[in-house]
């Protein structure tokens, strides 16, 4: 795995820490026909730290993550992993390899993204073949499971036969299989039960300490950004509309939009009209 | 006026160890807005398709579901279609997969006030348009396919189709899920409306503890077929007195709470296959002792809080626990 959390001891003394940066995007563009999916993009994740990407549907968040994973190409722009460029597309087996040993996806549905007829060791072992043939794989394979809370008993599980908690396990566990510099977790928790949710959550904050991986955590739920990121972008029709350190943002917005966002969550005191109202009167503005 | 009467309502299927619903009292008055908060399997969903008389197949009953009256658990069919179509009405999680994407709008919101209701194509029509003015959308709608239309206005075409037959309750089944916070907010605020104006009680389905907290008169929160606590929405949120509602707040991520770990609940709910003897909740439960897992709970009165009850040996404990948290 990476080296531990560099930042740890430091953070303790509320010094800003010194980091490397994993992740760098700069002006990504995608248009789909006329429209600007996501347009000029850029932003920068530092190793151990975690980068919340806010918006509602069709805001480009979804997008950005794609490109950045691979899945998507941009039209413009560039994605940079330890300053290598993943954007200039190097054909072959070992260039494919070492491009998903850069950035792993953990996607919303973790039953559509699991094959269904492959046990959870399986597909461990699967992926541990692929990018290290040489290791000891049993031992790693039950140093994976043990790292996201899972047991023997879950190794020989088919997906189905696990709770949809456990099988967000299984895909986290997958994807820091072939240790990753960064991860991207797209709405990663939202499709869960809030208390299946708190120990995912509380699971992801482990794995950041103990492993110094980056995160890019994609989701519409302001409670679960505050709770995990340490930065946050807030997207709106293709564009980034505020950026800063979570707290901060969420605290004291400068966007009316970020505060439309805030305003909408709903608890005590809520006012669903002035909501309303407020929606209306930025969707006539550009 | 109560417009939804639940009693004593059990149901059991098939090859199961415990029953899906295992004893729920429930009411909702008329201009009410009732919010119903449970995990997936808890059966909330179940609770409010049961309403409507829609049972999984093999379902065995006991105890009553009275809309405006009468009991859904034995009526005839003919009389369940005169329910569906008018008293009561229902708003599905995804208007996408209730909405049929081969038809006009017009025909959707037309359809069952022209077969039940023995209006005119004329009068159904002149009804629609009133409808969807009610939830502000031009009657031009009226000629589009589903997927001509956003997600958030298609919500508002299924809200409009619920008021259709005049009904006296409407049930919510997680109506706002699959939309955005700021549809959310919108389409919430559009119920509120037609409540105020249409005098309609509302059974609000979510998951959601906040949205629950902000939009209903009272609450209800249940767990593993049982409602284990209820009492009004403020009341109930500032203090849980059942230690399930008090772990659930606690580990939902909110704005106003500690940033960093959450207090997650460990384990998971009983499976249908799990028989639980006792409180359901005692293999997670922090306060649990032996008397919880010998002897289940009942839901009971809060001394001294009007309107509240709790399904918990240690409810005077409960308080405590969450401010420790």
């Amino acid at each position: 795995m990476r080296s531990p959390d560099l930042g740890a001891a430091t953070r303790s003394k509320g010094e800003p820490p010194m980091r490397r940066t994993v992740l760098e995007v700069v002006g990504l563009h995608r248009a789909y026909g006329g429209v600007r999916a996501v347009d000029n993009v850029s932003f920068t994740l530092a190793e151990g730290r975690s980068l919340g990407i806010v918006g509602e549907s069709g805001s480009g968040k979804t997008t950005t993550a794609r490109i950045v994973v691979g899945l998507e190409r941009a039209d413009t722009g560039r994605v940079l992993v330890h300053r290598r460029d993943r954007t200039e597309r190097r054909r072959g087996r070992v260039h494919r390899l070492a491009r998903a040993r850069e950035v792993q996806m953990v996607f919303q549905d973790p039953y559509l993204s699991l094959d269904p007829r492959t046990t959870v060791g399986a597909v461990l072992r699967e992926t541990l073949r692929l990018h290290f043939p040489d290791a000891d794989h049993p031992r790693r394979i039950a140093e994976l499971l043990e790292q996201v809370g899972l047991g023997e008993r879950e190794a020989g599980a088919l997906p189905r036969q696990l709770s949809g908690g456990q099988r967000q396990r299984v895909a986290i566990a997958r994807a820091l299989a072939v240790e990753p510099a960064v991860l991207v977790l797209d709405e990663a928790v939202a499709a869960l039960d809030v208390s299946v949710q708190a120990q995912i959550l509380n699971l992801l904050a482990d794995i950041r300490e103990a492993t110094g991986i980056g995160y890019l955590f994609i989701t519409h739920d302001l409670g679960v950004v505050r709770c995990v990121t340490d930065d946050v972008i807030v997207m709106r029709h293709g564009r980034v509309v505020e950026s800063g350190p979570t707290a901060e943002v969420l605290a004291r917005p400068s966007h009316p939009y970020t505060r439309l966002l805030l305003d909408s969550v709903p608890g005590p005191g809520w006012d669903p009209r002035s909501i309303a109202a407020a929606r209306r009167a930025l969707s006539d503005s550009p | 006026m109560t417009v939804l009467d639940i009693r004593a309502y059990r149901l059991r299927l098939p090859n199961t160890a415990r029953p899906v619903l295992a004893g729920v009292d429930l009411t909702v008055g008329a201009r009410e807005t009732v919010a119903l908060v449970g995990e997936s399997g808890s059966g909330k969903s179940l609770t409010s398709r049961s309403v409507l008389g829609l049972l999984p197949a093999g379902a065995a009953t006991e105890g009553t579901v009275r809309v405006g009256g009468d009991d859904v658990l034995t009526m005839t069919p003919e009389q369940l279609r005169r329910l569906r179509t008018g008293t009561a009405a229902m708003i599905f999680q995804d208007p996408r997969a209730a909405i049929n994407p081969l038809r006009r709008l017009g025909d959707f919101l037309t359809e069952s006030v022209r077969l039940n209701g023995g209006l005119s194509a004329e009068a159904a029509t002149a009804r629609a348009t009133e409808m969807l003015d009610a939830v502000g959308l031009p009657a031009s709608v009226l000629g589009r396919y589903p997927g001509q239309v956003s997600g958030g206005m298609l919500q508002r075409v299924m809200i409009a189709a619920a008021l259709m037959g005049d009904p006296a309750l409407i049930l919510a089944d997680e109506p706002t899920t699959a939309l955005d916070v700021t549809s959310q907010a919108e389409v919430v605020a559009l119920l509120g409306d037609l409540q105020e104006r249409f005098g309609t009680g509302l059974l609000f389905v979510t998951h959601d503890l906040g949205l629950a907290a902000a939009i209903g008169d009272r609450v209800y929160v249940m767990y593993a077929g049982r409602i284990v606590e209820t009492g009004p929405a403020e009341a109930l949120f500032a203090r849980p007195r059942h230690p399930y509602t008090a772990a659930l707040l606690a580990s939902t991520p909110r704005l106003d709470g500690p940033r960093g770990r959450l207090a997650a609940i460990e384990g998971r709910p009983p499976g249908l296959r799990d028989e639980p003897v006792g409180c359901p909740f005692a293999l997670r439960c922090p306060l649990a002792t032996s008397e919880c897992t010998r002897q289940a709970p009942e839901l009971l009165p809060v001394d001294g809080e009007p309107g509240r009850r709790t399904a918990c040996h240690h409810s005077d404990r409960t308080g405590e626990a969450t401010a420790d948290a």
